[in-house]
């Protein structure tokens, strides 16, 4: 299978790619399942004034899978959390120019930010 | 390791390169210098020579398994060599019963024609092997009705590489009147086939991977006791009716000569490919959390099939650029489709989802291994780094107490 230049590029050099300590500025996210060849673990770290600081990532999953998560954690740096939801699997799958049988994987990345927003949301309240 | 050539070969299960020996036999039966008859010619020289290369193939092909030549009959590869074999002698004995035997992890030529079978009315069993890929012997018995009139099982497995005990299902099959067949397409040249004392009645043969051309293959129909078969292609009646189609001199010639060749250096062979395995398997085993799929000791020279954990299988190979491998999930499909061989066995999709098959053969060097060994090494390291999975089985969770949010 043939990989656009920006997939082999995030599959490469990761941006990224880490742990954040968890405490209640951090919102994690974790989607997929290994059963299904992916597992995507999203964390953010939201300022104050309601920014994301800082995003980090792992993925278990196949080429396209780790650039997917891996060019989210660059997108959702600097916005606000309602900002970073507005960002969609179209998106994702556009940038990387993924193939239709990779498009899940832009979906799973999706479904990370949400998951990581809604769990940064439920310990503030 | 400056002179290797990449990328490194180690899909060696996969096909052959053909040996130089025999392209250069090949090449003398194609054009008007060579000998480019048509065997079936009887009225000229030109068909009397291409005869005669022929039959020099046939006593070839014969002596490596220890076979009379007038028992094997030339097909385009094993695939249709196991097509004919199973189709032809369930439609010639459906009268005897209607039941076949054979196992989850046969090849698709096996699998699909027994389907093909099911829909024409008859019954297939397909038998689970245990953990190591083997056939326990107790389970065939247990599976075997009155009914029965054909065991099929594969000598070698093409994805683990195990071999089964075809001496002891011959013993079984032939004393209950139960037709044996084998499809032997990974194991010529790679373990020692003896039809003078295996119970075998139908055995499939492959020439691509074994150093010769793809495009051929033959079937062994054992005379005595006499097997028959239905033909399943029609025409000119050649080889004696079984399988029509003129026959493509300069592969069968290529066929002889490469199994030629594999009886000639298959001990010294086997020792070397034994001990660039050992030297690969060596240089991944102490790795944490790798696994070997099917038995390492009843498995040919240069099969190692392991499975790496927290890692997935196409980011492996899409890190393993530089070696031709093949992995146990097919990702061409947006389902990951694990190997159906690797889940017979009753390994779970994320071990099956993150295995590799490396295949060496008789042009890979010592070099080449400690260079894949390399890449491997680095390779799992960096994915394992991305892996929360791993970063999970580090902390001592259990993936399984896990509840995934599947997609």
């Amino acid at each position: 299978m043939a990989y656009s230049e920006k997939v082999l590029d995030h599959y490469e050099n990761p941006r990224n790619v880490g742990v954040l300590e968890d405490d209640d500025s951090v919102g994690t996210g974790m989607v997929g399942a290994p059963a299904c060849g992916d597992v995507m673990k999203l964390q953010i770290k939201v300022s104050d004034a309601g920014i994301i600081e800082d995003a980090k990532f792992k993925t278990y999953g196949c080429g396209s899978a780790i650039a997917s998560s891996s060019l989210v954690t660059e997108w959702v740096k600097g916005k606000s959390l309602d900002e970073a939801a507005e960002i969609k699997n179209t998106h994702i799958a556009e940038e990387l120019a993924l193939p239709p049988v990779k498009i899940h994987c832009s979906v799973l990345a999706e479904d990370a930010i949400a998951a990581a927003i809604d769990n940064y949301r439920s310990k503030k309240q | 390791m400056s002179d290797i050539k990449l990328p490194i070969y180690l899909d060696y299960s996969a096909t052959t390169p053909i040996d130089p020996r025999v392209a250069a036999k090949m090449s003398e039966y194609l054009t008007i210098e060579g000998n480019f008859g048509n065997p079936a010619s009887r009225s000229h020289e030109f068909g009397w020579v291409a005869e005669e290369a022929v039959d020099l193939a046939r006593q070839q092909v014969a002596d490596l398994v220890n076979a009379d030549p007038r028992e094997i009959i030339w097909t385009s590869g094993a695939t249709e060599a196991d097509n004919l074999a199973i189709k032809g002698a369930a439609h010639f004995y459906k009268k005897k019963g209607n039941h076949i035997i054979t196992m989850k992890t046969e090849h698709k030529a096996v699998l699909d024609t027994c389907r093909q079978l099911e829909r024409e009315g008859f019954e297939v069993t397909y038998l689970d092997p245990e953990e190591n890929g083997l056939l326990d012997l107790e389970k065939l018995k247990a599976a075997t009705t009155d009914q029965t009139i054909m065991i099929s099982v594969m000598h070698v497995n093409n994805e683990i590489g195990v071999i089964q005990d075809i001496e002891a299902i011959g013993e079984f099959a032939r004393e209950r009147g139960i037709i044996f067949h084998v499809d032997a397409a990974q194991s010529t040249g790679k373990v020692e086939i003896d039809l003078e004392r295996l119970k075998v009645d139908l055995m499939s043969f492959s020439a691509h991977k074994t150093y010769g051309p793809k495009g051929i293959g033959a079937l062994y129909v054992r005379r005595k006791p006499r097997v028959r078969l239905e033909a399943q292609m029609h025409g000119g009646g050649h080889e004696r009716g079984m399988r029509s189609g003129t026959l493509a001199t300069h592969q069968i010639v290529g066929m002889g000569e490469a199994f030629r060749i594999a009886q000639e250096e298959m001990a010294t062979e086997n020792e070397r490919i034994r001990m660039l395995r050992d030297r690969l398997y060596n240089g991944l085993n102490d790795m944490e959390e790798v696994y070997v799929n099917g038995d390492i000791e009843h498995r040919i020279a240069g099969n190692l099939n392991i499975s790496f954990n927290f890692v997935e299988g196409e980011s492996l190979i899409m890190a393993l650029r530089d070696l031709a491998v093949s992995s146990g999930s097919a990702c061409t499909s947006a389902s990951l489709e694990p190997s159906y061989v690797l889940r017979a066995l009753g390994r779970n999709d994320e071990l099956a989802h993150s295995s590799i098959r490396f295949t060496i053969g008789r042009f890979t060097t010592a070099e080449e291994i400690d260079y894949a060994v390399v890449l491997v090494r680095a390779a799992v390291e960096k994915l394992r780094d991305l892996s929360p999975l791993w970063d999970m089985y580090k902390d001592g969770i259990d993936l399984n107490s896990v509840e995934w949010v599947a997609h």
